[in-house]
This record gives structure tokens, sequence and C-alpha cells, in this order.
């Protein structure tokens, strides 16, 4: 574990609000995450599940309270403001500097892979290392060639991404999200763009990692076995807000809002 | 008309074919510089860096090549005092300046038709902007340039016959300067020019088709895979 026990939890959202234009996608949104934690947030679309992986990886940001201090609109991460830096005592919104400080203790897995169609399969795992973390390039390759092991694709180093298959490529997206050692992994619907048969080797290689490393997780999915199998806690969202909150057995096995129960017995009929 | 003297004048091309192949390619070199620039200027979120390269290339485009050309070559020593000590570096430079233009905004599509994802990617790996651009986004943009360069590489050697009407030397004027001499004909000299127009543009395509194909297979994509056997990968079953 890289980020030694403190009193903070890893992740705090302090009444966090997010809006595209008219729309409200997040309404003074709080939660926390205890280090080491796997969190699966569930709801329907439009909920803002994604929105919040996307505010921590800082693809987005938050709308800004008039006074930070008082009125909260801020996210931290290991106790440290992440949307926002102090500057003369002050909350201000955070520069590009202070973002790239911060979100390199973050890293994401996408629903489309996003690895880069230019770089073999190799070179997508050791790049950042080498150009954001300052490894050698032996370290690097060595550190990729070990990821790569653990999720099955020794044998693909040289191939390019689109000799992949979707699945393969998901596992690479996945070896070069930990290859940069982030103490906290986003997973946005990782497995939603994936033939069906390919799901599994997917999932598994997640399973894996969650059974061998502590790395705090923010899963957002609707694989349900998946999530009640990895997560300590899941979320319900629904319009911004968590309708209810609980351990994986409570929320599936016997949900108490109505908006839950709904949920999820549309996404388990599919 | 005497086939003789046609054929004994066919010597005399020598150089002004070198003219022109020196002003084609200098000024499609001098274009590219330009076209990057202008291209990732034109790209750029901030406003201050967008608004005076888009001035710039509405500018050029919207004003004839023609006279860009007589103004680098006789206007510009007069008002500002630069004179050329070859009135082709005028050419060169006013031939340049408008491919530029007019491929920036090739190379600003090619920019902006990467997907958001690989920013985001990028982004999520903590890479700074120009270690996206460099590592990610050009990469896969100069591909997609390729085939529109090439189409604007050949514009330009035809529009390097500009350069004959500010008195430059070159397989245009030549054909016209022998063209119109007793004993030749200036139907045949300038079908003489055309063929060796056809030529050359030939040969860039040719070039340029090599070009694209080295840039796809550095994307993994096999343009043009030999028949009956395929990429090991795809014969894996491995595509997508």
């Amino acid at each position: 574990m890289q980020n030694p026990t403190t009193d903070h939890p890893i992740i705090e959202f302090d009444r966090v609000n997010k809006s595209f234009g008219d729309l409200q996608v997040l309404n003074r949104l709080s939660f926390t995450v205890d280090p080491g934690e796997r969190v699966t947030l569930i709801g329907p679309s439009g909920s803002g599940k994604t929105t919040i992986l996307r505010l921590l990886m800082t693809l987005e940001h938050v709308t800004p309270t008039k006074d930070p201090a008082a009125d909260g609109g801020v996210i931290r991460v290991g106790g440290q403001p992440l949307s926002h830096m102090e500057k003369g005592g002050r909350l201000v919104v955070a520069n590009e500097r202070h973002l790239r400080q911060v979100r390199r203790r973050i890293g994401m897995v996408f629903q489309s892979f996003n690895l880069f169609p230019n770089m073999r399969v190799l070179r997508n795992v050791t790049e950042a290392q080498v150009h954001t973390l300052g490894r050698s390039k032996d370290e690097a390759e060595a550190k990729a060639r070990e990821l790569l092991d653990v999720v099955g694709l020794s044998a693909k180093v040289d191939s390019y991404p689109s000799q992949l298959s979707g699945g393969q490529q998901q596992r690479v997206a996945i070896a070069r999200a930990l290859a940069m050692d982030p103490d906290i992994l986003l997973l946005d619907e990782v497995t939603s763009a994936l033939d069906p048969e390919l799901v599994a080797d997917v999932l598994g290689v997640l399973r894996d990692v969650a059974d061998t490393t502590s790395i705090t997780m923010l899963i957002v999915t609707h694989e349900m076995g998946f999530a009640r199998d990895v997560s300590n806690r899941v979320m319900m969202f629904d319009r911004g807000v968590i309708v209810e909150e609980g351990a994986p057995d409570e929320i599936f096995s016997d949900p108490r809002e109505a908006r839950t129960q709904d949920f999820l017995r549309a996404v388990l009929a599919e | 008309m005497d086939l003789q003297a046609v054929v004994d004048s066919l010597p005399r091309y020598g150089e002004p074919l070198l003219t022109t192949i020196v002003v084609t390619v200098a000024s499609a070199a001098f274009a590219l510089v330009v076209a990057f620039a202008l291209g990732l200027m034109t790209s750029s979120k901030h406003l201050a860096i967008r608004t005076p390269a888009r001035a710039f290339v509405e500018f050029i485009r919207g004003s004839s090549a023609v006279v860009q050309l007589f103004w680098f070559a006789f206007a510009m020593p007069v008002l500002l005092g630069i004179q050329f000590d070859y009135l082709i570096a005028a050419g060169i430079i006013a031939l340049g300046l408008n491919y530029g233009a007019y491929s920036s905004e090739v190379v600003r599509g090619a920019i902006a038709a990467v997907p958001k994802g690989q920013l985001e990617a990028a982004t999520a790996l903590n890479l700074t902007p120009l270690q996206k651009m460099r590592l990610v986004v050009l990469p896969q943009a100069w591909p997609e340039m390729i085939p529109s360069l090439c189409a604007f590489a050949i514009m330009l050697l035809k529009a390097s016959a500009l350069v004959s009407i500010i008195g430059v030397m070159d397989i245009t004027a030549l054909a016209g300067l022998i063209g119109s001499q007793a004993g030749q004909d200036r139907l045949v000299h300038y079908s003489v020019v055309l063929v060796m127009y056809f030529i050359l543009a030939w040969l860039i395509w040719t070039g340029m088709r090599a070009l694209e194909r080295k840039a796809k297979r550095g994307l993994g994509v096999d343009v043009k895979p030999v028949k009956g056997r395929l990429a090991p990968e795809v014969a894996a079953g491995g595509v997508r």
C-alpha cells in the first residue's frame, strides 16, 4: 500500500456540484472512501456515476462554489484538495500544474479501452512510465512485461492494438493503468463495449488485481455478479444523489429503496 | 513543323526542369512547415494563439496567389526594402505560404479527428500537453493527412508554373520561349511540357503512396496484404 494509513479517507467528495449547462448532474454530493476500499457505483444512466470517476481523473471539473471553505464543492484525495488548491490560505480552483501533481495517484480504465493505436502493446504500457514517472526504459519494460504477464498477454507485446480483440485490448489497458502504480483505480464500465464471451477474461483479471493488491477501486459496472464479489460497498445513484448504500449483500439481496429495487429488477432482467 | 528542331531543342529543358523541381520541392517543404505551424496554432484552445493564425490563413486563402507572387517579387522590395537576389526565392515563399495556409486546414482537421478518448487516456497517464501532441496526437493524425497533402503537393507542382510570370525560367516559360522561335511549334512544346508535369506528378503520387503505406503500418494497419497470406495476428483470429 503506497498510501500510508492516515486519518484521512483516500477519497472525499464534499458537497460537490457538477452541472453541464442547465443540467445538474451532481447535486451537493458527499461521500468518502477509505484506503483499500472497493466501491461499486450503480444506477440508471445519467445518474452521475461516470461523472464521479471523470471528476476524480480530472477529465471534468467541479462546478465552483463561491466560498469552498464554507460551501464545500471540493474533492479531496488523501486529504489533499484535488479540484482546488491552497493559495494564500484560501481554496481556489486548481490549475493544470496542481492537477498534474494530484492525478499521479489515480489511474483509470475506460469503456472504450483507448489504447494508443500508434504504439505496440509494450510501448503502450511503458511510454507514460518513462515520460511521467521518469523511470528508465529498462525499468519500465520490466514492469510492463510483468504486468502483461499478469493479464495473460505476454505473447502480444509486439502487436499493435488494432491486431488485438476487444478483451485483449482492455487487458492491456488495465496493465497500462497499473504500471503507473496508482493508489486509486477507476473502472468505468470496462466490459460494456465487449462481446459477451470476452467479458469473463477481463473480469477475471480484475478479480486477480482486487485479490492481490490493496489498490482502492471505484467501479462503475452493470456486471452485478462481479460487483457483488469484488466490492466492499455499493452505492446506488439516481439524479446525482446517493439513494442507498451498503454492503453488496444488503443492496443486492434486500434493497430498501423502491428506486434501487426497480433498477436491479431492470438490470437483472437483461 | 520541323521535328528535328523540336528534338534538338529538348536538351534546353534540362535547367528549366531543374528549376521547376526546385521550386516545387522547396515551396512544398516550406508549405509543410507553415501548414504544421498554422495547423497547430489554429488547433490551440487559447484564443490569443488561434485568432492571429486564423486571420492569417483566411487572408492568404482569400487573396490571389498570382497577386501574392507579384507582391513578394516586386512590391515587397519597394515597401519593405527587402530584395531577393533571385526572383525564384520570391516564388518559393509566395507558393509556400499559399499552399501552407491551405494545407494547415488539413493539419487542423486531422488533429481534430483524433478521438477524444485518446486525449483522455493521455491525461489519465498524466502526460503533459506537449507530450500528448508529440506521442499520441500527431503520430495518429499524420497518416490521415498524407492523402490530402499529396493532392496539395501535386497542385503545388502545377502552380509552380506561375513563377514564369515573374520572369523565372521554368519549363512553362521555356516552352513559350522556344515555341515562338522560327521552325518551332508552340503547340508541340506545350505538349512536351504537359507530359513533363504529368511524369513529375506521378512521381509525387508514387512517393506519397509509399509514405502513406509506411505511416499506416505504424498504426498496425496492413494496407496491402499479400494475397492468400494474412498477417499472423489476423490468421490467429485475433482481429476485432
